[in-house]
């Protein structure tokens, strides 16, 4: 087909490379609204990316691996919850100290498995969809955890804005003092908030592992919580936009993989530059205006919260 | 049942001590970690921490290593006590290397006197430079300097790979990545015989002494004190805080960027694709568990540095992989962070009260 053939592939890997930024991001979005900034999204995204892996290459089971992936990143999302929320540590310094030691953890973890090649996942084909001319080759013929992280955006997006649990969460993160006032259970909800981003990074690091590469490498998510971080930000704390930011991402990506490939002429260190410098420029066109900001983020964002003292 | 209480006043002995607590707790963890892989305890701690330091040789890495970890957490600690959070010492460290190498590689075989200098002011010039952009985009764009000074790092480290990928790659150098070696003009001198390390430790040792001065005798280290521990009262009394975010990113840019010329001007000698085994980022660390404070962060560059000795001294001696190095540096700031809640809360219980240490200890179990 002459549409689609050079098309296909380049939405295909888009969306692969965007997926693992949706997971991350869309977790960090729920966080964030409850008010805890955890900038330990690498940490825990590395950390899953070797549970996922070392558990697939064992049992051969890739459910089973991204269910290993999503432990632990909850794992070290409590740890995180433990510090912050209950020792009430500064949130920026402990977001770090998880990165840092998450990184530290899965080198050490996975030392042994560097370079193992796994199968990977299989794309679904979705009967009779993926039979549609052109469409169906484009979009119905993904793995289930592209399928799922829609159903993940979905899902978020009604918890975030539809539901009462949403509602009281939202209340938690724009003023705690008050939602512990009225009664909600402030720490119950942030800790829930935080394991529930502990998931979705795990999840996001194994699909790097399991789906993407697929084997484990040291330090193989190369900034991509980061830019899940920055990407929460640039879509202003609403999941569809962050949703769009991280396929816009994967876009970018992709696009300096292909300019790599044709040449240009350009070295592919500087090419490979341009998700990064991409993440910078983004970050100024949406704090440009301080409105924006101010009228998005969760107002408590970062502050300790604990009803005793 | 337990209680947090604020004490009415922070905790000093608790400021000193928790690092102390933080170090030890990290050290029973290691034993723990080091029993589970089935590894003699005893021994393992005798490699780790107590082997690397045996010889004269191993001391002088021992300084070598604390080099560029205490220049880059001298500038990371002004920043955090002015709430200015760059955490992209890395790559300052790397453009640092980059621009001061290049005044190397410019200058070749030259044996002028003012090489080092030139270098030297390349380089601080170089990290300085680098984290200008994200005192720039934040004082201007409100951005992050957190995610702006991160992204940079990966940025910085692929330009160092094109560069000795490329047009500074040594013609001779078959096809390594890496540039020619830099002159002798070029190196910083050995401090030390039998030892590798050189005068970039002196020279840290004066800076750390310069940045005591600094917070302890100018209203400017003044006004960057006064803006991270009340921000509203810096406002207040007129203290730019813009003024503030250039002075913490161009220092702590500054510091970095002369640690990556200690890097590539010392045991290095010449560019290559990697400078670093991370030490912008384990400098963070050195500046929480030194209390931000010059005389602390000596010390805890020298425990960093320790680890750092220990791990690959675990690598070779008990066929561990070095990473334990990264996992014992999360581990000891976690700690850290934990312990330090008791500089300014208290436990009150109506049972016997728990000291800070069994409090510290039982974050393990989390």
């Amino acid at each position: 087909m002459s549409l689609s053939s050079p098309i296909l592939p380049i939405v295909a890997s888009t969306v692969a490379a965007a997926t693992p930024l949706i997971y991350a991001a869309l977790g960090e979005t729920v966080v964030e609204k409850a008010g805890v900034l955890n900038l330990g999204i690498e940490g825990m995204m590395l950390v899953g990316a070797v549970a996922g892996f070392a558990v697939d290459l064992a049992s051969g089971s890739a459910t089973l691996g991204f269910i290993a992936a999503a432990v632990a990143g909850i794992a070290l999302s409590l740890i995180f919850g433990f510090l912050t929320l209950n020792l009430q540590t500064n949130q920026v310094a402990t977001g770090l100290a998880l990165t840092l030691f998450g990184i530290g953890l899965s080198a050490f973890a996975g030392h042994d498995l560097a370079g193992t090649p796994i199968r990977g996942l299989k794309g679904i084909k979705i009967p009779f969809l993926s039979d549609i001319p052109v469409i169906g080759d484009l979009l119905f013929h993904y793995d289930i955890m592209v399928y799922l992280s829609i159903v993940l955006f979905l899902a978020v997006n009604w918890f975030l804005t539809k539901s009462h649990a949403g509602l009281k969460m939202r209340a938690i993160g724009e003023s705690p003092t008050v939602a512990h006032t009225i009664g909600h259970p402030v720490i119950r909800t942030r800790y829930l908030a935080v394991m529930f981003g502990g998931a979705t990074a795990g999840i996001a690091g194994a699909y790097l592992s399991m789906v993407q590469t697929p084997m484990w490498m040291e330090g193989m998510t190369a900034g991509k919580g980061w830019i899940a971080l920055a990407l929460v930000v640039f879509g202003t704390w609403k999941p569809l936009r962050v949703v769009c930011g991280a396929y816009l991402f994967g876009g970018v990506t992709v696009l300096q993989l292909y300019a790599q490939g044709f040449g240009f002429g350009i070295p592919s260190e500087l090419l490979s530059m341009l998700p990064y410098a991409a993440t910078i420029v983004v970050l100024v066109i949406i704090c440009r205006d301080p409105k924006t900001i101010l009228l998005n983020k969760p107002v408590s964002l970062g502050v300790s919260f604990h009803p005793d003292v | 049942m337990l209680k947090l209480e604020r004490r009415p006043a922070p905790s000093k002995v608790m400021t000193i001590a928790s690092p102390l607590i933080a170090a030890l707790a990290m050290l029973l963890t290691g034993i723990v970690i080091f029993t589970l892989l089935g590894k003699d305890p005893q021994q393992a701690f005798y490699v780790f921490f107590i082997k690397p330091l045996q010889t004269m040789y191993g001391f002088g890495e021992l300084l070598l290593k604390a080099t560029p970890l205490l220049l880059c957490a001298l500038g990371l600690a002004l920043g955090f006590r002015s709430n200015v959070w760059n955490i992209g010492a890395e790559g300052q460290l790397t453009i640092g290397a980059i621009t001061g190498g290049g005044v190397a590689l410019w200058l070749g075989d030259s044996t002028t006197a003012w090489g080092l200098p030139l270098m030297l002011a390349a380089g601080a010039l170089g990290g300085m430079t680098w984290a200008a952009i994200p005192a720039y985009l934040r004082n201007r764009f409100n951005t992050s300097e957190i995610l702006v000074s991160l992204m940079l790092v990966y940025i910085a480290q692929l330009l160092l790979s094109y560069l000795v990928h490329g047009p500074w790659r040594d013609p001779q150098g078959y096809n390594f990545p890496q540039s020619k070696a830099f002159g002798d003009a070029f190196l910083i001198p050995l401090l030390m015989d039998g030892t590798r390390t050189n005068w970039g430790f002196i020279l840290a040792l004066i800076l750390a002494l310069a940045s005591w001065s600094f917070s302890r005798w100018t209203y400017a280290g003044y006004r960057m004190q006064v803006a991270g521990h009340a921000p509203a009262a810096a406002a207040y009394a007129g203290y730019s805080n813009k003024g503030n975010v250039w002075m913490a990113l161009m220092i702590s840019g500054a510091m970095a960027g002369l640690a990556g010329i200690c890097e590539v001007a010392g045991p290095i000698g010449q560019l290559q694709a990697e400078i670093s085994p991370g030490y912008g980022f384990a400098a963070i660390i050195v500046a929480w568990i030194g209390r931000l404070h010059p005389l602390g962060i000596v010390l805890g560059s020298l425990l960093m540095s320790l680890l750092y000795l220990g791990g690959e001294s675990a690598q070779m001696q008990m066929a561990l992989p070095s990473a334990i190095t990264g996992l014992f540096q999360g581990l000891l700031l976690f700690y850290l962070l934990a312990a330090d809640l008791f500089i300014q809360f208290r436990i009150k219980s109506i049972k016997p009260a728990r000291t800070p240490e069994a409090r510290s200890v039982a974050t393990e179990a989390a």
